[in-house]
């Protein structure tokens, strides 16, 4: 059993579990944060989607050893505060499209949306299909065209 | 043949202003109620000519069967001025949640908002009135509904004109506000406990009429859309359930296998996080303080296997056997010029697994026993763990959980019943959660089915329509089956002695043209498989059959195939939806050679759909690279319209159609389990390849078309059969070729077949690799 400590959406936490235990069943058994969710364990279906240091990962793919104490890690519920508002750009655009069906992918969906309009932002371009088509997230319900349309409305409010 | 609307007029049509008879309820604040079964009488006699699915479909079995056990389902006038409702279905991300609540607000005066929609736990006296499925939750539940809160509304006009010291006739009310001639007000908090019933009786109500709709028929966004993107939106493995520790089952290697022996019991107890280790039925169950944790025991777990119930078979013998119970085509007595066409199409095995895996939370106790889960059937669920663990029904509670997608997996109580055996064996509470491998390779599947077609034509006449379905048996152990022998009296002439899924298939099937001698007949084999009602049931299989088959008749008489459709369909409302699409679709434009337009039509759920759409299978775009992805060809646009009778909510509808089109371009393209061996292959969503967002459309349209139904029709399952239709249609065009096996893709093995033993893949510990 060790000791891990790391910032999650802001605050530092230190948890006492294995160094091998994935982050994400330390978020969500230990520290009971539910939004990321299970949807294969094996980093596809890519419902966990999470930031580490303002870039998506998958918390089901990172033993706990490997996140450090200055590392920030942000899920969904942590996502409005990164703006300092109520709402990020990208769920009010979701709102708007009323992309979700189930919602159980959603969360993944978005911080998976805002990291790549931040990396397609940070290399000066605008988002592209070719950009859309790289998002590996699977809505089984199928609102795909739905999240197209939110991530371009989202990335215009970023 | 008759158009929909010349049919005998239906009672179910003739609602208008009807008074219907509901309950104030006795209680301390506002509380009515109706029977369930308002609103949806039983046809009369069917006529003969039609086929059976055109008059009396599934929904109408599920109407019916629901019908002499019905009960109550009440509305309750909160003191905060807020409306709740149980409702006696699930949500798995249809919306009716969110349509339920308009429908509320409507009768009610009521904003959205301001209803509280929940889902009913097991309700048994409900019997089988509390089964979500056959897109039939708005069908058999707008008039009830409309009945109870149109009696909570006249109660609380009742109170407020005593509270105004005026009379009902010069009230009005409005978002939750009662207005009297002077302008004082009144709300419905302030009202709750004035307009409360002091004894339960039975009072009469007129619904308001169609025209007078503020809500039903206006887009609206889904009442759990804040929860969804926040991640505040609760599952069943959300849920905290004091003690219920995380709880995975290491599973055997073939199909239906069973634990004979556990070789290393000890040592995975001695495990970090390890708490319980029992063979199930199904299995070794571990349980432990993470999940992780669990998947690392399931992993070590050593287990001698008994022999699964499908050892050595693969798709090819399972395909033989399909063949050899073939009912034969008849050979009807046609002309001897009559130019005769014939096809035979397979459609593989496809998992109806949901993103959120089989998951259930179980508490049982010696004296009781409680369960959380996504259940369509809850009563069912709840009637089948009482006897696996020995108490009375009524010990037994049954909590309905929102589910992260169904598509007729959670028809089935499988989790919830292995959880509660689990926690039973354990004797401590559980959260049972399946690993994804586990689902394609021992959950739900979509059996594999053939469909032979032989159509005779002559002088551009069809005079002959025969089809012969024959598929791995179909699972409809989940309360309809039970509906079904609980109304064989009440069906029709004809039907009472068709078996379960005959009766399935005959009351779903409906051929929409005027082709003649129409035969369309199932018959179904080989009960080994762990199958369900996926998403649409026979209705993709069949119809991309049919529609594919239509385009050949089309060209063997030398016809446009949208003009040939039009020229036999039988409905208006079919034609109407596929004049749309063939006029927003710019049907018959020009395209390059290796990109095609596809249509396609289906008739079901008292409605209509047809899709265009055009496909790109041109080497480049087929060879697109995508790791560890299909690619293949790409559905580049894709247009729907759809009638539904009378819609609740267009945004909902057009949703639901989105998804039907993604589910269709999947089952066309990509989707499909592989036998081998007595085992399914596919362990992961890299291996099962539902529709990725390179497969998306790049263009989606969907047209909600304008009905003067009264008369709601089904949305959940409409938008799939078309769809898989029209993308088969377009990749038979594009590529000068009709496919006849589907998905297209089946025959390539795209991806490396992970171990079965161990049963599950260890969780990757790079993921900080592939940050961005």
């Amino acid at each position: 059993m060790g000791q891990h400590t790391f910032i999650l959406n802001g605050s530092t936490v230190t948890v006492n579990v294995d160094d091998d235990v994935r982050l994400l069943w330390v978020l969500r058994d230990v520290l009971g944060i539910t939004g990321p969710k299970y949807g294969c364990g094996i980093n596809v279906c890519k419902a966990c989607t999470s930031h580490i240091n303002g870039k998506a990962f998958n918390p089901c793919s990172v033993q706990v050893k490997d996140i450090g104490p200055t590392d920030q890690v942000t899920t969904i519920e942590g996502l409005p505060a990164t703006v300092g508002a109520e709402l990020h750009p990208m769920q009010e655009a979701w709102l708007e499209n009323d992309v979700a069906q189930c919602g159980y992918c959603q969360p993944g969906q978005i911080m998976a949306a805002v990291a790549k309009v931040n990396q397609v932002h940070a290399a000066g371009r605008e988002i592209t299909d070719a950009d859309l088509d790289e998002i590996r997230n699977i809505c089984r319900c199928g609102t795909y065209s739905r999240i197209r349309t939110a991530i371009r409305a989202g990335a215009e409010a970023m | 043949m008759t158009d929909l609307e010349s049919r005998p007029s239906f009672a179910r049509t003739n609602l208008r202003r009807r008074t219907f008879v509901g309950y104030l309820l006795g209680g301390a604040t506002l509380a009515v109620a109706a029977d369930l079964s308002l609103g949806n009488p039983a046809y009369a006699a069917v006529p003969s000519l039609p086929q059976i699915s055109e008059l009396y479909d599934l929904g109408d079995l599920q109407t019916d069967a629901a019908r002499p056990t019905a009960n109550l389902i009440r509305i309750v006038i909160n003191t905060d001025g807020t409306a709740s409702f149980e409702l006696p279905r699930m949500e798995v991300g249809q919306g009716i949640t969110t349509s339920t609540a308009m429908i509320i607000a409507e009768e009610l005066d009521l904003p959205v908002d301001k209803v509280h929609v929940s889902l009913a736990p097991a309700r048994p006296e409900l019997m089988f009135n509390q089964l979500t499925g056959g897109s039939n939750t708005t069908v058999s539940t707008y008039t009830p509904i409309r009945v109870a809160a149109a009696i909570a509304r006249n109660a609380l006009l009742d109170a407020a004109a005593i509270e105004l010291g005026s009379i009902v006739a010069l009230l009005t009310s409005k978002e939750g506000v009662i207005t009297g001639p002077t302008g004082a007000s009144v709300s419905y908090a302030d009202l709750a406990t004035k307009a409360a019933s002091p004894t339960t009786k039975a009072v009469s109500v007129t619904l308001a009429p169609r025209s007078s709709f503020s809500v039903i028929g206006t887009p609206q966004n889904r009442v759990d859309a804040l929860a969804a993107v926040t991640g505040r939106k609760t599952f069943t493995l959300d849920l905290d359930i004091p003690g219920a520790l995380p709880t995975m089952v290491c599973r055997p290697p073939t199909l239906n296998g069973s634990p004979q022996s556990i070789s290393n019991r000890a040592q995975v107890l001695a495990m970090p996080g390890v708490t319980h280790v029992e063979a199930v039925g199904t299995g070794v169950a571990v349980r432990a303080a993470t999940f992780g944790q669990c998947i690392d025991a399931v992993r070590a777990l050593v287990v001698v296997w008994n022999p699964g119930s499908v050892e050595g078979e693969s798709d090819a013998t399972v395909l033989a056997k399909l063949r050899a119970a073939e009912i034969p085509l008849a050979v009807p007595a046609i002309p001897l010029l009559a130019q005769t066409i014939e096809a035979e199409f397979t459609f593989m095995f496809r998992s109806s697994a949901a993103l959120e895996p089989n998951c259930a939370v179980a508490d049982v106790r010696s004296d009781h026993a409680t369960v959380w889960a996504g259940l369509k059937a809850p009563i069912v669920a709840q009637g089948e763990i009482a006897a696996a663990i020995g108490l009375p029904v009524d010990k037994v509670t049954v909590n309905v959980v929102t589910g992260g997608g169904s598509f007729g997996h959670k028809l089935f109580n499988d989790a919830a019943l292995e959880a509660a055996k689990i926690s039973q064996k354990m004797g401590v509470p559980v959260k049972l959660m399946w690993h994804r491998a586990d689902e394609p390779r021992q959950g739900r599947v979509h059996p594999m089915a053939t469909s032979r077609i032989r159509a005779t034509v002559l002088l551009g006449q069809v005079l002959t329509f025969e089809q012969r379905h024959t598929s791995v048996s179909t699972d409809f152990g989940h309360g309809l089956g039970e509906m079904i022998s609980h109304n064989l009296d009440k069906l029709p002439t004809g039907l009472g002695n068709l078996g379960f899924a005959e009766t399935i298939f005959t009351l779903t099937q409906e051929l929409p043209y005027d082709f003649g001698v129409v035969t369309q007949l199932l018959n179904e084999c080989d009960m080994r498989f762990n199958t369900g009602s996926m998403r649409n049931i026979y209705s993709p299989d069949v119809a991309c059959a049919n529609e594919l088959m239509v385009d050949r008749l089309a060209a063997l008489t030398g016809q446009d195939p949208v003009a040939f459709r039009l020229a036999f369909l039988k409905n208006s409302r079919v034609k109407d939806v596929l004049r749309k699409v063939a006029s927003v679709g710019q049907w018959g434009r020009s395209m390059p050679a290796g990109m095609a337009q596809g249509v396609a039509v289906h008739s079901e759920y008292k409605g209509a759909t047809a899709v265009l759409v055009e496909i790109d299978c041109r080497p480049a775009t087929v060879n697109r690279p995508i790791t560890n992805g299909v690619t293949g060809p790409r559905v580049t646009k894709a247009v729907i319209a759809v009638d539904a009778g009378l819609v609740i909510n267009p945004r909902g509808l057009e949703a639901q159609m989105m998804g039907g089109v993604s589910d269709g371009i999947a089952l066309a393209l990509t989707s499909s389990l592989h036998l081998r061996d007595g085992h399914f292959l596919e362990a992961s969503w890299d291996n099962y390849f539902y529709t990725r967002e390179w497969n998306a459309p790049l263009d989606f349209q969907c047209i909600v078309m304008p009905s003067t139904s009264e008369q709601p029709g089904g949305a959940g399952e409409a938008g799939v059969a078309a769809s898989v239709s029209a993308v088969a249609c377009a990749y038979a065009r594009a590529t000068g070729t009709m496919p006849t096996r589907f998905p297209i893709n089946h025959d390539q093995l795209s991806f490396t077949v992970k171990p079965f033993v161990p049963p599950i893949p260890e969780s990757p510990t790079d993921g900080l690799s592939y940050t961005f």
